[in-house]
């Protein structure tokens, strides 16, 4: 008899808290385990991809509800991505502006179809205005054209613009340290491009020869 | 070494530049882009497509040796008219939501007995698929949009699409929304529409199928969806995997009402 009652009341109370959290579904939960479902390594892509960092996600639920970040947590991911920012392993911040056409041109890398080993672009055209004869170039961030004249660069080698050249350099590497949310990709710390193909973009858009400049 | 010094010399920097470049320059080549649609928008080679699918609708196959007639893609068996802006549904034969290419594999799975191919963008019985939904998708041509929200699973599709919509991931945080979260937006000169918003994404959702000039191929939704995906660094989609449908109702659900394009002539 009393066994009886003890599993009625226990069948009782686990209908009951089923009952509490339907219609409360955790969709994101959810859909990151739909995403492990549905998609599958090929290539260099791994499924690992799909595993958001702490950055991906708060700036995916803010942007899904419209919200700007919590100003706290804001100050904290820049932060961190701060922190992630390394100089070139010399010390030298320029490269060569005449190789940098070729990687602000090129979409190549990181996909699916793409082999091991394969020199990565920038793609930066697909979301940028650089030079006055590239006018195949996307909107989706800043006009860059001028770059260098506009912040009244005439010597990057100078002091004076020394605080120009990391702060040019720094936005390449993390941009999400200067706005957490940019849809600008990380790629000196997510490694889509290499050190020096960094560096020569920095000259790119700061040498007053560059035509970026022109 | 980096401080966030740089950070405030960076953003009064761009708080003071007001320059957009060469502007003429954008216009014209946005005006010769406009002259281009309009030239291949006279004579879809959609239309082949369209015909070899009516073909195999109505061709006995399979081991089954039976035709497509009486696969049911929402209004019963055999209705054509008015179901491609109704999809992706609940089906309860098959227990899940489907859009229409998963449905047309599953019918030829049932009614034709074939152990069907459909992994592979056009291999194996993929190219029939693509061929049966250019035929069907023809059959709703100015339709209005109207993806169904009645079953609950319908309903929790479009939440997962939603959240899968604005999920950023991989090496270049990339998200949907890093594209098509905004107005008037472009990647290269290609323009993006903003599918969170009524009229572009049922432009969007209904301009797929479409052939594609610049490969020659026929592209239905999965593919198209495919290739956002591939270049948003993502792992690859499987063929008709959820998180595909998922968005394909987030987009049809935002799209409602609107007139049905399909099929259609791109770059």
């Amino acid at each position: 008899m009393k066994k009886t009652t003890f599993i009625l009341v226990a069948v009782s109370a686990a209908v009951l808290a089923g009952c509490a959290t339907v219609g409360r579904e955790d969709y994101k939960k959810a859909a990151q385990e739909m995403f492990f479902r549905s998609f599958e390594t090929k290539g260099i892509a791994t499924v690992d991809r799909l595993n958001q960092d702490e950055i991906q996600a708060a700036c995916s639920e803010a942007e899904m509800n419209g919200k700007d970040l919590d100003e706290k947590l804001r100050a904290r991911l820049e932060a961190a991505q701060m922190a992630t920012i390394k100089p070139p392993s010399d010390g030298k911040f320029l490269g060569d502006w005449t190789k940098a056409e070729k990687i602000a041109q090129s979409g190549v890398g990181m996909a699916w179809n793409n082999k091991p080993g394969t020199v990565n672009g920038g793609n930066c055209f697909a979301c940028h205005q650089l030079t006055k004869k590239e006018i195949s170039f996307g909107t989706l961030g800043p006009s860059l054209y001028n770059f260098g004249k506009i912040r009244g660069v005439t010597d990057p080698n100078s002091p004076a613009a020394k605080a120009m050249v990391e702060y040019t350099w720094g936005k390449l590497y993390n941009a999400k340290a200067f706005n957490a949310c940019t849809n600008m990709p990380r790629f000196g710390h997510l490694n889509g491009l290499t050190e020096t193909q960094l560096k020569d973009l920095v000259a790119y858009l700061l040498d007053p020869k560059s035509p970026v400049n022109q | 070494m980096i401080t966030s010094n740089l950070k405030v010399l960076g953003c009064v920097v761009a708080a003071g530049m007001l320059s957009t470049g060469p502007a003429l320059a954008q216009s014209e080549a946005e005006k010769a882009i406009d002259q281009y649609r309009e030239m291949i928008a006279d004579g879809n080679p959609a239309d082949l497509w369209e015909a070899k699918g009516e073909e195999l609708w109505k061709k006995k196959a399979g081991p089954k040796n039976t035709s497509l007639e009486q696969c049911d893609l929402g209004f019963g068996p055999g209705v054509l008219k008015g179901v491609y802006v109704q999809l992706p549904r609940y089906f309860a034969d098959a227990g899940k939501v489907m859009d229409l290419e998963m449905r047309l594999s599953y019918c030829m799975r049932t009614l034709q007995g074939k152990d069907v191919k459909d992994a592979e963008y056009n291999k194996g019985d993929h190219k029939d698929i693509i061929s049966l939904a250019t035929y069907v998708v023809t059959q709703s041509k100015g339709m209005p949009v109207n993806v169904p929200q009645d079953h609950p699973e319908e309903k929790r599709m479009y939440e997962l699409g939603k959240q899968a919509f604005f999920y950023r991931a991989g090496p270049y945080d990339f998200s949907c929304a890093t594209c098509h979260n905004a107005d008037d937006k472009r990647i290269r000169l290609q323009g993006l529409p903003n599918l969170t918003k009524n009229g572009p994404a049922g432009r969007a959702f209904t301009s797929w199928p479409a052939y594609r000039v610049s490969n020659s191929q026929l592209w239905p939704m999965q593919q198209r969806l495919n290739d956002c995906l591939r270049l948003q660094r993502f792992p690859h989609p499987k063929f008709g995997s959820e998180a595909t449908v998922a968005l394909s109702v987030y987009m049809g659900v935002n799209g409602k009402g609107v007139p049905s394009l399909a099929p259609t002539i791109k770059r």
